[in-house]
């Protein structure tokens, strides 16, 4: 019933909404691969043809976009944050933080705490304040 | 002027199967499965919940030409089909339970939001479902 094309759209779609659940988890590509049925090269071709970005760029963005809430509604340290949200080290979460958001978390933290509350279900602020800039 | 939101559409690819999922799986019952010569008008509603109503259509021609589907259902395996569904439940862990026993496939488990408990779910096509209990 459904063209190839269609079930690879699926595929991907499936493995996009396992990053989006399980960011905090020590995702790899080979993992992602895996649940998408497909090889690793495979995998990161495809995903980029069917959403237009690699797999490992939307799921930094995912990773920031979940630190940004941390920082902005809760006190938690930025290395608490920077663990909470997937990344294993405070260098790469802090360079990955600047070169998406353009500011440090830190900074980002203090001009954000006089920012309104977001007032939208959690899913859809997932799906719209992902940070679409890099670098 | 308008006195309530009584049937919404959103796109399946295959209306047999989307029938097993709805009807069989998530509980939705049979509002109106009529074929009409031309289409197959199948409607399903909560029970108890019979003033609103969500149509399972099928992309295809006449009613679209082939590529016009074929664009739509592209669209639908990536979750960017344009419809989505709300529903609400009173006990969202047991919900939640049930289904995944039934094999749904769940984009995340439910989690305390400002708003309520929520989790979401893809339909086996693409597009996104998510259950509430209110607060």
């Amino acid at each position: 019933m459904t063209s190839a094309a269609e079930d690879t759209n699926r595929r991907m779609l499936r493995a996009r909404d396992a990053m989006d659940r399980a960011y905090a988890e020590p995702l790899d590509i080979p993992a992602l691969a895996r649940l998408a049925h497909v090889s690793e090269a495979h995998f990161i071709r495809t995903f980029r043809a069917t959403f237009g970005e690699t797999p490992h760029r939307y799921l930094q963005r995912r990773r920031v976009e979940r630190s940004m809430r941390l920082l902005r509604e809760t006190g938690r340290s930025v290395t608490d944050i920077c663990l909470d949200v997937g990344f294993s080290s405070l260098g790469t979460f802090s360079r990955t933080f600047r070169d998406i958001v353009g500011e440090s978390p830190t900074e980002f933290r203090r001009r954000a705490v006089g920012l309104p509350p977001v007032s939208a279900p959690s899913c859809f602020a997932m799906a719209w304040m992902r940070p679409s800039s890099f670098g | 002027m308008f006195k309530a939101i009584t049937i919404t559409s959103i796109f399946v690819l295959d209306q047999d199967e989307a029938l097993d999922f709805y009807v069989g799986k998530l509980g939705f019952e049979v509002h109106t499965d009529e074929d009409l010569g031309f289409m197959r008008w199948l409607e399903v509603s909560v029970p108890g919940d019979p003033g609103r109503s969500i149509l399972l259509e099928r992309p295809g021609p006449p009613a679209h030409d082939e590529a016009t589907a074929e664009q739509v259902r592209e669209l639908v395996t990536k979750g960017a089909g344009g419809g989505w569904i709300g529903l609400s439940t009173d006990d969202i862990h047991t919900t939640y339970e049930e289904l995944r026993a039934k094999g749904v496939e769940f984009i995340d488990a439910p989690t305390e939001r400002p708003y309520g408990t929520d989790c979401g779910l893809r339909d086996p096509f693409g597009n996104a479902i998510r259950i509430n209990q209110p607060k």
